[in-house]
């Protein structure tokens, strides 16, 4: 029992992060059309510029200037590319950010090279036990921040002028453009929030129990792309759901891994994406996305 | 000038006047002769070629046509029916796997106890085609389900489902170093060095020479099936499929079934591609099936042109010969090094380029390097063929020119 608690807490911390990224995920999603496929080396090159800069810089500096240089990156795809394809059908977006993915991933794998980065944390690797169940110390604080952020969030999407312009363009974008909002303000600020909360997951998921910067981090971002499908690309409360679904589901197969041998060693790097296909069989457009309807 | 036009027109379809006629149907028979004359000599020297070229480029070749089966396959896919997949490296493992462990002999490589049927190769390119369909087929109620975008990411998890089963299965695939792949054989001809000796007009015919017709004919197969397929009822169905879903629905198309079986197809092709590829390299291994293999396949039919099969043999072409060119002559070309000398490495310098001519590609050519080619040779098709990347229709006007060129009748007074 103790374990299974201990695993829950862990997997809730890793689905908080999951969520931080699916959410950026889904509000590009809501604001442009378009599936990112970038997301996964935005990650990356928020983890490694974290890491970089913090040995000249200190910690807090490296931090905000590595958090703001993704921001950059994605408001630079925004502008420079998505911007031009307006209209574009969504499967050409979808490509066209997987080609500004390959050049960003290759620059990075190339400047990473075989090295280990590592981002000093200054709560360092140690673990807190609340009552039996034991996590990292990076990990808890990561829920704290992670849970902060997403409330800051949905209390922005939902009071703030760009929240109501962004769920305005989202519902009709039409007659938001006619009611006098601007739809290319509105989709550079939601890549802007994805790159901020992408690289604050970075942050977080590049610190212990995980060994530091490596490319691999690069997958880790790819498992947060179930956690907004399952929650149904278009539901910002769904990411939510589908980050905590998906990062419970990996720690339990990986704190599990013994009982699950026979299904092969790291299998829990695979659960993420059956547990999406397994919604997806009853759920087409996730648990919370909004349902196709054609009328002839 | 503009106000005779109409008039023209009007002159021409009213009077119809037989020597326009006939020029035109001249100037169609001529173009019509052009094209398999250019494709027959095209043959021609892709036939002669081993005599002359050196293994490097044949077993490029060979490479080459196994990536123009893949692209071919995934494009109609994609490109034609508008179903977004990331899955084709999975496909491709499905081929190269079932090919390995039914051919394969049974036996140790250091701890790992490898199975094998020990079937004939031929037998065993079959079961590789057949299961990566099979798997297709499995896959297809999913993705009949899924609309556009939700079938991309989902297509990722196959990915990532086959390369952990890849590397956990280690009696079937090998495990993480891979397995070799057999020899092909047909009815006791090799695809080898030897058995039988043979020469050619007195050059030695070897196993990239014998691979390369193998890949020939494999790839001019697969290039006809999928022409052929385009043309015919399912492949209109296909394509109004793709363009609306409702529309195609209400026409009487079997929306779920045409998936489901253009799953199938271009799973087969993958299954193909992905034997090919294991006859190319020698062996398989868990890496050769990753995530960018299936956005290497994406950037092929993206460059080469989506929803054209010209254009996924351009792309295929393209993308699989670039990095092995690169390396081949990395000294001459310059920023690409090799790996301690400060430049690019090969791969990643022709990663640099297809990653910025995807997006160049998008943004300004949405019909791709079919579409640059077609432009170059003036032969427009009156159809755009930019597929799902294109955003408006643009009305190529090259073949409806001909009545109108000359004045008739009625436009002079």
């Amino acid at each position: 029992m103790t374990q299974f608690l201990s695993l829950l807490l862990n997997g809730i911390s890793l689905g908080a992060l999951y969520a931080l990224i699916a959410l950026g995920f889904v509000i590009i999603f809501k604001a442009s059309e378009v599936v990112s496929f970038t997301h996964g080396s935005l990650l990356l090159l928020g983890a490694y510029s974290i890491a970089r800069l913090s040995e000249t810089i200190g910690f807090l500096p490296a931090v905000l200037v590595g958090i703001a240089i993704t921001a950059l990156a994605a408001f630079l795809v925004e502008r420079l590319i998505i911007n031009r394809l307006r209209g574009a059908p969504v499967i050409s977006l979808a490509i066209v950010t997987i080609g500004v993915d390959i050049i960003l991933l290759t620059e990075l794998v190339r400047r990473i090279g075989s090295d280990i980065l590592n981002v000093p944390h200054p709560w360092g690797g140690g673990s807190v036990r609340i009552g039996d169940v034991g996590i990292s110390q990076n990990r808890l604080i990561a829920m704290i921040v992670a849970a902060i952020l997403i409330a800051l969030f949905f209390a922005a999407f939902k009071y703030s002028n760009w929240g109501v312009a962004m769920r305005a363009s989202a519902e009709d974008g039409e007659t938001a453009a006619l009611m006098g909002i601007r739809q290319g303000r509105v989709s550079a600020l939601a890549w802007v929030v994805a790159g901020v909360l992408a690289a604050v997951a970075a942050l977080f998921l590049v610190g212990s129990p995980t060994p530091g910067v490596t490319p691999a981090a690069y997958a880790v971002g790819l498992r947060a792309f179930p956690a907004a499908i399952l929650g149904g690309l278009d539901s910002t409360g769904g990411a939510l759901v589908g980050g905590l679904l998906i990062g419970i589901a990996e720690a339990l197969a990986a704190g599990y891994q013994d009982q699950l041998l026979f299904l092969g060693r790291g299998f829990s790097a695979v659960v993420p994406f059956i547990v999406m296909i397994a919604v997806l069989l009853f759920r087409p457009s996730g648990l919370f996305g909004t349902k196709e309807l054609t009328r002839v | 000038m503009s106000e005779t036009t109409a008039p023209a027109a009007q002159g021409a379809t009213r009077a119809a006047p037989p020597s326009a006629a006939a020029a035109g149907s001249r100037s169609k028979r001529g173009r019509s002769l052009l094209r398999p004359l250019l494709l027959v000599a095209l043959l021609i020297v892709l036939l002669a070629l081993p005599l002359y070229v050196e293994e490097f480029w044949l077993r490029t070749g060979f490479a080459v046509f196994g990536a123009i089966v893949g692209a071919i396959g995934l494009n109609l896919l994609v490109g034609n029916t508008g179903q977004l997949s990331l899955a084709h490296a999975f496909f491709l493992a499905v081929g190269a796997v079932s090919y390995v462990y039914v051919s394969g002999e049974s036996g140790g490589i250091g701890v790992a106890q490898l199975s094998g049927l020990g079937l004939p190769p031929i037998v065993g390119m079959i079961v590789g085609v057949l299961l990566a369909g099979l798997a297709g087929l499995l896959f297809s109620p999913i993705a009949a389900r899924l609309r556009g975008i939700y079938l991309g990411v989902a297509s990722l998890a196959l990915v990532f489902i086959g390369i952990h089963v890849l590397n956990a299965w280690t009696s079937v695939t090998g495990g993480f170093n891979g397995r070799s792949a057999p020899e092909f054989s047909l009815f006791g001809f090799t695809f080898g060095n030897r058995d039988p000796e043979l020469y050619v007009l007195g050059v030695p015919f070897r196993e990239a020479e014998r691979l390369w017709y193998l890949g020939l004919v494999l790839a001019v197969a697969a290039y006809l099936f999928a022409r052929n397929l385009l043309r015919s009822r399912a492949g209109r169905a296909l394509q109004t499929l793709r363009d609306s879903e409702v529309a195609a629905s209400v026409m009487g198309v079997n929306v779920q079934g045409y998936k489901a079986r253009i799953f199938l197809v271009s799973s087969m092709y993958a299954g193909l591609s992905g034997v090919m590829y294991a006859l190319s390299i020698g062996s398989i291994a868990p890496e050769s099936f990753g995530l960018e293999v299936s956005i290497l396949y994406l950037a092929m039919i993206v460059l080469g042109g989506l929803g054209s099969v010209n254009g996924a043999v351009l792309g295929a072409l393209f993308v699989s010969a670039l990095p092995l060119v690169f390396q081949r002559y990395a000294e001459i070309i310059p920023f690409v090094g090799g790996q301690g000398e400060g430049g690019l490495a090969a791969g990643e310098a022709a990663r640099y380029l297809f990653g910025a001519a995807i997006i160049l590609v998008i943004l300004f050519e949405p019909a791709g390097l079919a579409g640059i080619a077609n432009r170059i040779t003036g032969r427009g098709r009156g159809r755009p063929r930019g597929g799902v990347t294109a955003r408006s229709p643009s009305t190529d006007t090259a073949t409806s020119a001909t009545p109108s060129d000359r004045p008739s009748q009625g436009s002079t007074t």
